[in-house]
């Protein structure tokens, strides 16, 4: 067997010494990894897809045939049905759940708290990746502490506060309560990749005589656009996602619900709604975070560890 | 560059390069740090000061939220209330059980796809869907799943198992387990919203530890493997001491998050069969008995905890922590 191998491994059996036996602890450690790896494979990958083909699976199966057969998981091709969706994205004047109105709030919360997040952002993490000033270092530490207290805790003031300036209940509201909770993690995400765009084209560009507000717009921002990019994307799958504090400023005016929350509504309604259409909702709210995921990936991934291989 | 005063067009004359940046500086922060404050700073300094107050939901709009007098009684209230130290408990355990199940979890993930093979990327981008996902999806998926009646978990139990009843995963506050002979009871929900946290949260610590891993160098592992250590302690000498800043970076993180955590189990359990933490205690106080003033008192408390344990923490037991993030 060893022969076979090929020379690296008879070296390797010779550092060890005069072992004979081809079993080797190295070569039964080794054989134990590489069964323990593909179990550990096809461990995590059922455990983490599983619930989403379940999800899948439900919101196009019929509620009697789930009733009927619940540990059954792919439906028969002929009791097919998609009436779970129209159902569900109806409005409620036609009888349906009204997610189609819910997707608009969403996606309109959603948007703006990006391009709000990203207005503040942009200039505040070039400041503190480019220039020094007084409190720079401070800055970074102070915004990320603000990131680690409870939602909780802020989302008490906030609902009086709301509620007094009669703002509780708007998309407006919401709107900038995560625009300013996602500025911490946006700055953090821009800062690292400004750091990593070299200054001397900022040099050169100066020398020329641009000044530092026509460096950021002409050459800084269009290179970081990428990262700008995913980043906004983070924010939109955050704000889209969130739930507490839509469910205290909105629980009240349905027409003004995420779809997160009316998801959860829907879910808890003392009206009884079949659980298949509610099923068919949570896809509704799943698949587009999915696909904003898959587009952003790699630069998410990136974006999110920066500083972490340090160690 | 420095010696040179550089008067081009925009620029102050009189100011040198240094104080110009300064003042660039904060200009471009400016906007940032008034919305923080605005939004963030100024409202954790006001549920102090509503904690000190007897303030109800039904009079804010009325009373002058300013006015009103001091008092301890939300404080009293808090410590003196029923069930209080049992949410406690329950949050400290969440928290603990939760934090090293889903960094146990991540280490594993993050070993399995270190090294490349066909379909990596694929996996590695499966395992991150239960973070990125949105909770309410997800948590309403699960509690299908367990359900009693509807869902796949107990009709695979009953059915192939041979389980004689379901079990109801989410509504049961604990059951009886005969092991060996050995009855005891196990906390059945709290358990089972500690599943689901690690599930959806170790795709964080994967991500983390696979991004410390990837910059391992490789000739460390090389050069172990040429002094004859087996694989499991080229792991546990070699590879495990890389990994110790980022597991403790992410043992803070994910203890303070999850002490925090509100959204899994409200969404599960409502708090309900022994799964109430306090962050849910304190949203009930809100909304449900509209007490403004006791539900700010426990914020605080929490807050006030989580300090304290972080502050041991860094005290007694981290060597220097990272704080890159």
């Amino acid at each position: 067997m060893t022969d076979a191998a090929g020379p690296a491994t008879a070296l390797d059996a010779a550092a060890r010494g005069s072992r004979r036996s081809p079993w080797t602890r190295e070569r039964i450690e080794s054989t134990i990894i590489t069964v323990l790896k593909w179990v550990g494979v096809v461990f995590f990958v059922v455990v983490t897809l599983f619930p989403f083909l379940y999800m899948l699976l439900l919101s196009v199966r019929p509620i009697a045939d789930l009733a009927l057969e619940p540990g059954r998981l792919f439906v028969p091709f002929e009791r097919l049905t998609f009436g779970t969706y129209d159902e569900v994205l109806r409005s409620v004047a036609e009888g349906g759940q009204g997610f189609l109105s819910f997707l608009q709030n969403s996606a309109i919360i959603a948007t703006v708290a990006v391009i709000a997040s990203l207005l503040l952002a942009i200039p505040g993490a070039y400041a503190i990746s480019r220039l020094e000033f007084f409190g720079r270092r401070q800055v970074n530490f102070v915004f990320l502490a603000v990131y680690l207290f409870p939602a909780i805790l802020l989302a008490i003031p906030l609902f009086v506060f709301f509620t007094r300036i009669g703002l509780r209940g708007s998309l407006l509201g919401l709107i900038i309560v995560y625009a300013s909770q996602t500025v911490p993690v946006t700055i953090h995400m821009l800062r690292t990749y400004f750091n990593s765009i070299p200054e001397s084209l900022e040099e050169s560009a100066m020398l020329e005589g641009a000044n530092r507000f026509q460096v950021m717009r002409h050459i800084s921002i269009p290179l970081a656009m990428p990262a700008i990019m995913s980043t906004g994307l983070f924010v939109f799958m955050i704000a889209w996602n969130e739930f507490l504090f839509a469910l205290l400023f909105l629980v009240d005016r349905r027409e003004s619900w995420t779809v997160s929350l009316g998801l959860s509504q829907l879910a808890n309604s003392t009206i009884e709604v079949p659980t298949t259409v509610v099923m068919a909702g949570a896809v509704i709210l799943t698949v587009p975070i999915i696909v904003v995921f898959f587009l952003t990936e790699r630069l998410l991934v990136e974006g999110l560890t920066a500083g972490a291989e340090k160690g | 560059m420095t010696s040179s005063p550089t008067t081009t067009e925009g620029d102050r004359p009189g100011l040198s390069l240094r104080q110009q940046e300064s003042r660039a500086g904060l200009t471009l922060l400016s906007p940032t740090f008034i919305v923080v404050v605005a939004v963030i700073i100024l409202p954790v300094l006001w549920t102090i000061f509503i904690a000190f107050r007897d303030l109800r939901l039904r009079d804010i709009r009325e009373v002058g939220v300013f006015g009103a007098e001091f008092t301890l009684d939300n404080f009293i209230g808090v410590f003196t209330s029923r069930g209080f130290f049992d949410a406690l408990l329950t949050t400290v355990i969440y928290s603990v059980v939760g934090t090293s199940l889903a960094i146990g979890l991540g280490l594993a993930a993050a070993l399995i796809v270190r090294a490349p093979f066909r379909g990596r990327t694929l996996v590695r981008a499966s395992m991150l869907l239960p973070y990125v996902s949105p909770v309410v999806a997800v948590a309403f998926v699960w509690s299908v799943m367990l359900d009693p009646n509807l869902g796949i978990v107990n009709a695979f139990g009953e059915n192939v198992l041979g389980w004689d009843r379901p079990i109801p995963f989410l509504s049961q506050r604990s059951s009886e387990v005969t092991v060996l002979g050995i009855s005891f009871g196990i906390p059945t929900a709290l358990l089972t919203v500690i599943t689901f946290q690690a599930w959806r949260y170790f795709p964080f610590a994967f991500l983390f530890i696979l991004a410390r891993l990837q910059a391992v160098p490789a000739d460390l592992d090389e050069a172990a493997k040429v002094d004859g250590a087996s694989p499991f302690q080229r792991f546990r000498y070699v590879l495990l001491p890389q990994l110790s800043g980022v597991i403790a970076l992410l043992a803070v993180l994910r203890f303070i998050w999850t002490f925090n955590e509100f959204d899994d189990i409200y969404l599960l359990t409502g708090g309900g069969a022994g799964t109430e933490v306090v962050a849910v205690g304190i949203f009930n106080r809100l909304t449900g008995r509209g007490d403004i003033g006791a539900a700010a008192a426990l914020s605080l408390v929490l807050a006030g905890l989580l300090a304290i344990f972080l502050f041991l923490y860094f005290r007694y037991f981290a060597a220097k922590p990272e704080t890159s993030l």
